[in-house]
């Protein structure tokens, strides 16, 4: 059972860099290199457990503990008790409506931000005195401003998706290659017009690189905001089992929390494709 | 031994009524850090005719790219004028559209669409169906018939620059600027796309201006050879006449005395112009 699972991982992991990197030459580096590292990783954790045997489980105890929550991810068993798949649900609609507000909020301003030098001068320094900010420095004043958790999570969540969208997006409509421009000159094509077509399409690949840096970071700061606002969510449940010192749980919840945070990464990657016809670059700022 | 019909430049243009495309007088410098001024091209005259086809070929750094830039409206001379049908060329304009040396196509456009921005911007007179015919008569002119719905990143070297060309060509400029236009690609592809293009002119005569660094591209393609001497301070050292008829055929044309007679000449002007430095 345990190799089982270890193997549904690797290939898992396996296929994603297939897809995303340069396609590997042999079987080899695509199966045998990673399930190595997992192999290594799995050892690792045992050989702690060993040590460290009050409270961490080996990972087969882990697993027998984590089998009800794996095989019925979406149980509810009264208020408050859930499976992990919906708390995964929850915590993902925090990030999803926070972030798209950000990219709503950043896009425009990004794009002002490049075409306009007054503008940069007149906003870059607040981005860049903000953009280092903890994101969960905003908690308390969202949740003065707000008075209840949920929305204080998603305001924190918008915050963080701003800076690396408005960065990114300033930059991609700045740095539009001379060629296209002068293209676009040549054509006599008017100011508005060249933003519509030239300087928007040229961009967007920018763009995309900022909205999955923020998205990024909006899935590393849910679980530290649902950690401190309590509620349903994963953040909250690595919290909740922590307290309960099962720490059992809490590796599920790492190894949940780190392939949804994958497969969010990868959509977007794929919505670049689908939208800009290139293919993603592995550059990421 | 053919001698070559040469003049000096500046006694070509001394003319009162303009011709066609007219460079007159033309100095480009641009502003030194330490206040003083660098003399990229210096009094250039050169008068082109409607349905000429003009090379400019010179060393890497002469300024050949700058003036091809200035009458394309991409940069402007610090002094002289450059007259296109007695009008002055202040700006860029469709009425000379540029073949880039780096094609220029827009990525997120397919073939198609490249051509078809250019088409809608410039023809925007035409009905719909009249644009779609004309994207479709380059498409296939420049034999891209069947990559029209592919991606820039899907096609190769030679049929990216056969869209510019198809672009270029496509919104019926009345002079056609090419910036070394076949210099990105490998010796086989280039002479094949010089065959087409040099085909494609002879069916559709016009006034084109090419840079290049290739005295055999120039000999096969142009009737004159603007040569360039170095920078700064370059100036137009000597103009050669290339005699061959068209249609051209490029064995012909290789296989004649004038060819290496000219080809001598030119190859001599050069490096007698390189070994100054």
């Amino acid at each position: 059972m345990l190799l089982q699972f270890n193997l549904q991982i690797i290939l898992l992991t396996a296929q994603v860099a297939w897809q995303r990197s340069v396609r590997p030459a042999l079987v080899r580096d695509a199966v045998l290199l990673p399930l190595l590292g997992f192999a290594g990783l799995i050892l690792l954790w045992w050989v702690v457990a060993a040590f460290v045997s009050e409270l961490m489980p080996t990972p087969w105890e882990a697993l027998v503990a984590n089998l009800d929550y794996i095989l019925h991810p979406f149980y509810r068993r009264g208020p408050g008790n859930l499976g992990i798949g919906w708390l995964l649900l929850a915590s993902l609609k925090r990030v999803l409506i926070g972030f798209g507000l950000g990219a709503l909020v950043a896009i425009p301003v990004g794009f002002l931000l490049g075409m306009s030098r007054q503008a940069m001068m007149a906003l870059n320094p607040i981005v860049q005195i903000l953009k280092p900010v903890s994101p969960l420095a905003w908690l308390p004043i969202a949740l003065a401003i707000f008075n209840l958790a949920n929305p204080s999570a998603i305001f924190v969540i918008f915050v963080t998706s701003l800076w690396p969208t408005i960065i990114n997006t300033s930059l991609g409509v700045s740095s539009v290659s001379k060629d296209y421009l002068d293209v676009a000159r040549v054509l006599e094509m008017p100011r508005w017009r060249q933003i519509i077509k030239i300087i928007w399409p040229a961009s967007l690949p920018y763009v995309f690189t900022g909205l999955r840096i923020s998205l990024g970071i909006a899935w590393l700061v849910i679980v530290a905001v649902e950690m401190l606002t309590g509620g349903i969510g994963i953040g909250f449940f690595v919290w909740d089992s922590w307290n309960r010192l099962n720490l059992s749980s809490v590796f599920l919840a790492v190894l949940v929390i780190g392939f949804t945070g994958l497969i969010l990464d990868f959509a977007v990657g794929k919505l670049q494709e689908l939208v800009t016809h290139r293919p993603v670059s592995q550059v990421e700022a | 031994m053919v001698k070559p019909n040469t003049h000096l430049a500046s006694s070509a243009a001394a003319t009162t009524s303009k011709g066609f495309l007219v460079i007159e007088d033309l100095v480009k410098a641009y502003p030194t850090p330490n206040g003083g001024e660098t003399v990229v091209l210096d009094g250039i005259n050169l008068s082109i005719g409607e349905d000429e086809y003009i090379s400019v070929i010179g060393h890497s750094g002469c300024g050949k790219s700058t003036l091809l830039k200035i009458v394309g409206g991409l940069e402007r001379s610090t002094s002289g004028a450059v007259w296109l049908e007695d009008r002055e060329i202040r700006k860029p304009g469709a009425d000379r559209m540029m073949v880039f040396q780096h094609y220029s196509l827009l990525p997120w456009l397919t073939v198609r669409e490249n051509i078809r921005l250019a088409v809608d911007e410039v023809l925007s007179h035409l009905s719909s169906a009249n644009k779609q015919q004309v994207v479709n008569e380059h498409l296939a002119m420049v034999n891209l018939t069947e990559a029209a719905n592919k991606y820039p990143d899907e096609i190769s070297g030679g049929m990216k620059q056969r869209v510019g060309i198809a672009r270029a060509l496509a919104i019926r400029p009345k002079v056609l600027l090419m910036d070394e236009p076949f210099g990105a690609l490998d010796a086989l592809t280039r002479g094949k796309l010089q065959r087409q293009v040099l085909d494609i002119w002879e069916n559709h005569r016009q006034a084109v201006m090419m840079i290049t660094h290739d005295v055999d591209e120039a000999l096969f393609m142009s009737d004159r050879i603007i040569m360039m001497t170095n920078g700064p301070h370059a100036k137009i050292g000597e103009i050669l006449e290339v005699p061959f008829p068209h249609p051209r055929k490029i064995e012909d044309v290789r296989g004649s005395k004038e060819f290496f007679a000219l080809r001598n000449h030119a190859l001599n002007f050069l490096d007698h112009h390189f070994s100054q430095d």
